[in-house]
């Protein structure tokens, strides 16, 4: 039971029940299934996101720069779709995307897995690079008028339907990708040698590497795993969005990786569940878009948010060292 | 064909950076031998069991096994020839369970791609059986004792019909009882036609287990030969490539020397009660024990670290309470935890700034700038105290030998003053030349008038380095014994019994 407490999903869930509570308390309007889509709605891009960051620091290392990744594939291959005349097919879009994303994420590798460099400044500095190189080279236009296939893709729906109050309920098809994301990556780090050789690596990279796992292999899985998602991510984002904006996307990252490391993936390496993160981004989320319903001004998100990072990483900290203390 | 040598290493070089780790080194291993390779910390031991496992190329040479040449070898290569390393830090996932860490390797050498949680257990149950040991398979493994994380090690390396199993330093975090089982093990293991290449810089162990000893120094071999024609001062030799004289210790002060520390009846929960003893002015104290008998929260206790809850301390004559590590301090209490001897330095630094580290705050002003010229002056003193062979200060610390590390963090711990110096475990993992440094050391110190407790489970340490020897068991002391009036075996047996 105790363990069951001290984690950090636990804590998480918990203010997540205690922060829907007191928002229906305050608007009961919050209490619908509209509430939900919505916030299923908004979850999406930041939740493929999330798995993706999780998966790096689960690995031992840490990724900023996805959002550049994200932001440089989407826009590139909406610029291409438009430029090749196939605008109504989406399929093209995501390829591309995918395609840039797993380059630009392999570039990182290259950097990580080879040259041997820490993550954390390979990735500030890719973050940086990939998004001049964007507004350099590719554009800096927005481009409101996005193709057909991208349009028709945000309007299609898994599930449409009515509530008895006489409100539209639907689920996009976008919420697939999400799904996809955590299935697959759930299946990868539990289920696959694959995985278990990434969760290793992230406990003791020595340990990995004298067991016989390919370390620099793994980074380059990684990174090209989250640069392809980066790039669906983004094509899913703009098609939302409905807009294709090359300053979009870049400035989330920090976000993102709150949001895991509040679901109790360590920015040690080695740890980190699919449930934490996704719990993580349920927070994250609602704040981002119901904190408004309890009248507390959208500023008011960075400060709470903040809080609830030092709150939910920080007391399972101080817990620990209270029982090492009490066990000495 | 059962007498061509399991592996044969010949002529294997390696240098790091232009600098020799390994020089024309040739080392081999025979069916269900048990070698020990011998050697100082820094003599090449550890690059040599890299190339073994794989995890490291040679620059040159020639790896054999069963007879067949191999150029160099890849970890899962080795790992399927039966060569199996079991490092010094074990080598385990420590974010992953038992069953995992165990089972790890075999998925990768069977090539699997998928995981079998089921398979992995029955390993991993399999794997412990085998050295007799019942384990709980989901425990993530940060959180087993160090004896038990040695086990799943040891089990670990049995997989893969294991035929050399390479243990490096395997005795280093273990207590003489674990260090017997662990024997024990080696034994069976021998028993079973396994091979093991034990790798160690304990002498007593050596001799223990070992039927050939093969010495590296400074990354070549300096002898090779069956146990027997070594002895003690043969191998010492050969590893320190100098005669190491047994320590000088002065005479036990006598009764006019002044009684630093008295101790009447001191208690602490149910970890130590009724314990007595005095310290005087000049004298070195051994208190030795079995993990557990109490002999470090008695340390922690005089140290105010979990203080005392009954029982007298006097201090110079004069009745004191010890709730506190400033406290303890106050009254010229210094304490020097296990592995601070041989850890804890920033070795790129200065030496200057190694010694001044611990007492900045005293040079402080109280604008918190430093005085640096009275600072770096009483920095020079403690160096110069304690013989610190270095032309300046401001060379970095690893510029140094091993026991002059050593003096640089006695004397940090020194600057702050104590007149009774507490070390607990003052030379566990240190090799034979350096600990013979820490116990002159040791010596000087009581030379200049320090009481010293040295708190210890080596048995020829506290024999060798203590005037008087306390044992404690069960959370009491059972015996005093002095050191001309005591030996190793009766003590050991003291200890366990």
């Amino acid at each position: 039971m105790r363990s069951l407490f001290s984690r950090n999903e636990t804590l998480v869930a918990l203010i997540i029940v205690a922060f829907c509570v007191v928002t229906a308390i305050v608007e009961p309007r919050f209490l619908t299934i509209t509430t939900i889509t919505d916030l299923l709605r908004n979850g999406i891009v930041i939740g493929i996101f999330a798995i993706a960051a999780m998966l790096v620091l689960v690995s031992g290392g840490i990724d900023v720069s996805f959002t550049a990744i994200a932001a440089f594939s989407m826009y590139s291959a909406t610029k291409l779709m438009i430029a090749l005349g196939v605008g109504d097919q989406i399929i093209v879009a995501f390829l591309v995307a995918a395609a840039i994303g797993l380059t630009l994420g392999l570039i990182n590798a290259v950097f990580i897995g080879t040259l041997k460099l820490p993550t954390l400044i390979v990735t500030l500095g890719t973050l940086t690079a990939f998004r001049g190189f964007l507004l350099t080279f590719v554009g800096s236009q927005l481009i409101t008028n996005v193709p057909p296939g991208m349009r028709d893709f945000a309007r299609s729906m898994i599930f449409r339907g009515e509530t008895p109050g006489g409100s539209f309920v639907a689920v996009p098809t976008a919420t697939l990708f999400l799904v996809g994301a955590v299935v697959l990556t759930w299946f990868i780090l539990n289920r696959t040698v694959l995985g278990r050789s990434i969760v290793a690596m992230g406990g003791s990279r020595e340990s990995a590497a004298r067991v016989g796992i390919n370390v620099t292999a793994m980074q380059y899985f990684v990174y090209g795993y989250v640069g392809v998602l980066s790039g669906l991510a983004g094509i899913v984002h703009a098609s939302l969005a409905r807009v294709a904006n090359p300053f979009d996307l870049v400035g989330l990252e920090l976000q993102v990786i709150a949001a895991v490391v509040l679901g109790g993936a360590r920015l040690t390496g080695g740890h980190g569940t699919i449930t934490g993160t996704l719990l993580g981004v349920t927070l994250i989320v609602l704040i981002n878009n119901s904190l408004i319903m309890l009248g507390i001004p959208s500023t008011w998100q960075n400060v709470v948010i903040g809080f609830l990072i030092l709150l939910g990483t920080g007391m399972p900290a101080w817990q620990a060292r209270r029982r090492a203390a009490a066990s000495a | 064909m059962t007498d061509l040598p399991l592996v044969k290493l010949s002529g294997i070089s390696k240098a790091f950076a232009g600098v020799h780790a390994l020089d024309d080194v040739s080392l081999s291993v025979g069916r269900g031998e048990i070698v020990c390779l011998a050697g100082e910390n820094g003599s090449g031991k550890s690059t040599l069991i890299k190339i073994l496992a794989g995890a490291q190329g040679a620059d040159s040479g020639t790896i054999e096994i069963d007879g067949q040449a191999r150029g160099s070898l890849h970890p899962i290569e080795a790992v399927r020839a039966g060569i199996q390393v079991i490092y010094q830090d074990f080598s385990l996932f420590p974010n992953l369970s038992v069953a995992e860490n165990i089972a790890f390797n075999d998925q990768l050498v069977h090539g699997r791609r998928l995981v079998d949680k089921r398979r992995n257990r029955r390993i991993a149950r399999e794997a412990l059986a085998r050295i007799g040991v019942d384990m709980d398979l989901d425990r993530v493994v940060e959180t087993l004792p160090v004896a038990d994380k040695q086990l799943v090690a040891i089990s670990r390396a049995l997989l893969h019909d294991a035929r050399l199993i390479v243990m490096d330093e395997p005795t280093t975090a273990l207590t003489e009882r674990e260090v017997r089982a662990l024997l024990q093990v080696i034994r069976k293991l021998q028993k079973d036609g396994v091979a093991v290449l034990f790798v160690s810089h304990k002498l007593k162990e050596i001799f223990a287990v070992c039927e050939k000893i093969v010495v590296l120094r400074n990354g070549r071999k300096v002898a090779d030969g069956p146990a027997r024609e070594f002895d003690l001062a043969s191998l010492t030799y050969h590893m320190t490539g100098r005669h190491v004289t047994a320590v000088e210790l002065p005479p036990a002060p006598g009764e006019g020397s002044a009684e630093l520390l008295r101790v009447e009846d001191l208690g602490r929960g149910s970890q130590f009660d009724g314990v007595s003893f005095s310290l005087r002015a000049g004298e070195v104290l051994g208190i030795t024990g079995l993990l557990g008998s109490g002999r470090t929260d008695l340390a922690k206790a005089l140290f105010g670290l979990a203080p005392a809850d009954r029982g007298r301390i006097v201090v110079g004559g004069r009745p004191v309470a010890i709730t506190s590590v400033k406290d303890a301090i106050g009254l010229g209490i210094g304490y020097v935890p296990e592995d601070r001897l041989t850890e804890g330095l920033f070795l790129p630094q200065a030496i200057g700034r190694n010694v001044a580290v611990g007492i900045l705050d005293r040079f402080a002003g109280r604008s918190g700038v430093v005085d640096r010229p009275r600072l770096s002056d009483a920095v020079e003193g403690w160096v110069r105290r304690l013989k610190v062979a270095t032309p300046s200060t401001a060379l970095p610390v690893q510029s140094l030998s091993g026991g002059n590390q050593q003096r640089v963090v006695l004397a940090r711990w020194l600057a702050i003053n104590p007149r009774i110096l507490i070390l607990n475990g003052p030379t566990v993992g240190v090799d034979v030349g350096s600990k013979a440094d820490i116990h002159a050391i040791i010596a000087d110190l009581a030379r200049e008038g320090l009481g010293v407790i040295v708190i210890s489970d080596d048995l020829p340490e506290v024999l060798a380095a203590c005037h008087r020897i306390l044992v404690m068991r069960e959370g009491r002391i059972i015996e005093e014994v002095g050191r001309d009036s005591a030996d190793e075996d009766t003590l050991a047996h003291r200890l366990a019994s």
